[in-house]
């Protein structure tokens, strides 16, 4: 009994100390998103440029969300007033002549129909994103859906 | 001749004193008109503005964000710029209207951020119904529309506008919150949130019978 408790007290410590030493690596080898130290000087932001107004731009894939073809600079989304929707929307876009905002867009989680616009989809940035001049990332050899070309 | 003389000796006497008066009241007037006109100018600034907290902490910090504070050539429009008449009737019937902000400063109407935002909408509204009334009077001291150059404007801008100047409108029908965070606007997405009915926030009376929308 007594060497019962003293090994799970042991083992329990080990666990312990073998968690907290992987912890630590773990914190070593943690990179921010910024990949640099917090006193590190900033990143080089690249002073990449919005293109003008311009025509939608055609997918590139299939069920690609399509791309914002204007600058969005100031666009207030917020609890009280989504700027998207004050030209995108149903009621909004004969008037602007903004595209209007896609049937899919109207469905609950569940796919049930509603009146307007789902609350789900009100953060329109989350898919829907304008472009810059800036080059890829990495090389690629990425083609166009055969169907969209 | 002595009558002369007398009559010449009064009429001197009276028109020195006379033209004494007219002078020192035109000096005095001098000095309380430019007294008069520069404590009303110095009203007028952008630090007076902010002076008071409710301004500093709320509308202030919005329009910081905004390109009527900051951009890339560094002309700006300060607060009186656009909420205050720059000709003197008008901006000497707004001064006087502003007496009533002054009590609501001392009534502690608007003192925190919830309070602000609880009356924004009205706020707003007074704001949007003064710029209406006055054909964005404030909005025309700097943009002339009619100097607008449509083929160096964006697409979206070039379209809108024309089509908005055709329909009587005004800057102020479209351009809302561009200094400052907007009220709730009701945009029918999810539940009811009570903000500026849609016809309140673009208005469409101007637009000719039988337009769609």
């Amino acid at each position: 009994m007594k060497n019962k408790t003293r090994n799970l007290v042991v083992a329990l410590l080990a666990t312990m100390s073998l968690g907290i030493s992987l912890g630590v690596q773990a914190a070593d080898n943690v990179q921010s998103l910024r990949g640099r130290d917090v006193a590190a000087p900033e990143l080089d932001p690249g002073g990449y440029v919005v293109p003008k107004d311009h025509a939608p731009t055609a997918r590139d894939y299939v069920q690609q969300p399509p791309l914002i073809p204007h600058k969005v600079e100031g666009y207030e989304v917020s609890t009280n007033f989504n700027k998207c929707m004050d030209c995108h929307s149903w009621t909004r876009y004969r008037e602007t002549g903004a595209t209007k905002v896609s049937l899919t867009h109207f469905k609950d989680r569940d796919g049930k129909e509603l009146s307007n616009i789902s609350p789900r989809r009100y953060f329109c940035s989350q898919c829907h994103v304008p472009q810059t001049d800036a080059p890829t990332l990495v090389d690629n050899t990425f083609k166009k859906a055969e169907g969209l070309r | 001749m002595s009558y002369d003389n007398n009559r010449g000796g009064l009429w001197g006497r009276l028109r020195g004193a006379g033209l004494g008066l007219v002078l020192l009241v035109f000096v005095a007037g001098i000095l309380f008109w430019g007294g008069f006109n520069t404590a009303m100018e110095w009203t007028n600034r952008e630090a007076f503005c902010i002076s008071c907290h409710e301004m500093e902490a709320n509308v202030y910090q919005e329009y910081r964000n905004t390109i009527h504070f900051s951009n890339r050539s560094g002309v700006r429009a300060t607060c009186p710029d656009c909420h205050v008449p720059k000709d003197w009737t008008h901006k000497i019937i707004r001064k006087i209207q502003a007496s009533k902000e002054l009590w609501h400063h001392f009534l502690g109407t608007v003192d925190t951020p919830e309070k602000f935002n609880g009356k924004r909408l009205q706020l707003a509204q007074n704001e949007w119904a003064r710029m209406k009334a006055t054909d964005s009077r404030e909005c025309r001291n700097c943009h002339n529309f009619e100097y607008f150059d449509y083929s160096i404007q964006g697409r979206r801008s070039t379209r809108m506008h024309q089509d908005g100047f055709s329909e009587g409108k005004t800057c102020i029908d479209c351009h809302k919150g561009i200094a400052h965070s907007l009220p709730a606007v009701e945009q029918d997405i999810g539940s009811d949130k009570g903000g500026a009915a849609p016809e309140v926030f673009h208005p469409t009376e101007e637009k000719p019978a039988g337009a769609q929308n």
